[in-house]
């Protein structure tokens, strides 16, 4: 049997526990996608007008430092969200995003789902809910970065 | 208590700061995954390090160390045919018997991968005894990595998922970027059978330890590795108590149920 997006939404864990009208919202809103290995996501600056929910693959997510060159400051795999800045203006990337492995994706059209949000608060607290666990994961793990753990005397 | 003479055969840099010791003992020498020996470099002082290599191995011995202070870095000064003194082996090990038939989870950070090392050559000469094996290691960058040829090889087999990250990399470095607690919540374990071993920085292992509860791997079948100063090894001097217990005699490899009470208080 051929999955739907609906389908592939609902078994994804980012979505998991939605109700069966806010998945149908959803997956309105979303698109498969697949990028080549080294290919650009979506470069820092640059409008966010989609998020990812990754299917499979590596995706490096980076920012570009004058003489020293483009820092990965985090990895994302199968299974992770790629991209939060589509949730709050100004909706621009705040840093850029290139796979490291062949990688297959939901793209999901931000202002479609920005648009969906402001008509049902319903669908808008869940989705913000997953979203700030995403937010509070990645704030926890960069500030284990900055304590450089594996440093003498740590 | 006196210690052997032990005689370097090998002294190679694994990264800027880091160095593994080859040593020939006087006669067979035999240790558990996860014990450690007192390192004495004549004339300077002794210091606590753990055993990395393959304790199958009896006629030699490896130590991997980084340079932080007078002993250490006297010992790096040191050549081939030198002697140096060590006591032990001494403390606890890791729990390579009781894993037998279960997943077998290993997290190690920084020079955390060093007392985890035996563990890894001891379930690879039994594969067929243990469930899956997951071996998750962080470093600060691709430069700090350990044993970089081995974890290749070991990448190689089928029958070990080996995950790499690092805290910071440029484009050159094609692995996972992150800290190590976010392999846990990736690494295909059945949680409800799987023994965890653990080694590094405290913070890293309490972190690690929220994300192996989040799973649902029991607090028993958790162990790890912890450090303290030593100076006697055998429990005499209480340099390193833990609570009521001595890291030297009781440790270094503590089941976490067991310390649950003691870790991360900043008291202790």
């Amino acid at each position: 049997m051929i999955k739907t997006l609906a389908d592939i939404i609902e078994e994804h864990p980012f979505f998991k526990g939605l109700e069966k009208s806010h998945l149908d919202l959803i997956a309105g809103c979303a698109k498969n996608v697949h990028f080549q290995e080294g290919e650009v996501v979506f470069r820092e600056g640059d409008p966010a007008d989609l998020f990812y929910v990754v299917k499979q693959g590596m995706v490096a997510i980076e920012l570009m430092v004058p003489q020293r060159g483009f820092t990965t400051l985090q990895t994302v795999g199968a299974g992770d969200v790629l991209g939060w800045s589509w949730l709050l203006p100004p909706y621009q990337w705040r840093f850029g995003a290139r796979t490291i492995e062949a990688t297959r994706a939901l793209a999901f059209d931000a202002k479609c789902l920005r648009g969906k949000c402001e008509k049902d608060h319903d669908l808008g607290y869940e989705l913000l809910k997953r979203f700030s666990h995403v937010i509070s994961e990645r704030l926890e793990a960069t500030r284990l970065q900055l304590m450089d753990l594996y440093g003498v005397g740590a | 208590m006196i210690p052997l003479a032990f005689r370097i055969e090998r002294l190679r840099q694994d990264t800027h700061d880091t160095f593994t010791m080859d040593l020939t003992p006087p006669a067979e020498f035999s240790f558990a995954p996860g014990q450690f020996n007192m390192v004495y470099v004549f004339g300077v002082g002794e210091v606590p390090i753990s055993i990395s290599s393959d304790p199958a191995q009896k006629s030699s011995l490896q130590h991997t160390t980084r340079v932080v202070g007078t002993v250490t870095k006297a010992l790096k000064r040191l050549k081939k045919g030198d002697a140096i003194g060590i006591r032990g082996p001494f403390g606890s090990s890791w729990p390579v018997e009781e894993a037998v038939g279960r997943d077998c989870l290993i997290v190690a950070g920084g020079i955390g991968l060093a007392p985890l090392r035996p563990v890894i050559y001891s379930v690879l000469a039994q594969r067929q005894r243990y469930g899956r094996v997951v071996v998750l290691y962080g470093t600060r960058t691709s430069e700090d990595l350990l044993y970089t040829h081995e974890l290749e090889n070991w990448r190689g087999k089928f029958d070990l998922d080996i995950q790499v990250t690092i805290d910071r990399g440029g484009r050159e470095w094609r692995g996972h970027v992150g800290v190590v607690t976010g392999l846990i919540a990736r690494a295909s374990l059945d949680p409800g059978n799987t023994v965890a071993m653990m080694c590094g920085p405290e913070v890293m292992m309490r972190f690690s330890l929220m994300e192996l509860q989040r799973r649902g791997v029991s607090p028993e079948r958790v162990y790890l590795s912890m450090e303290r100063n030593m100076k006697c090894a055998v429990g005499f001097c209480g340099h390193c108590q833990y609570g009521s217990t001595f890291v030297c005699k009781d440790g270094p490899v503590f089941r976490f149920d067991r310390i649950a009470h003691l870790f991360g208080k900043p008291e202790i």
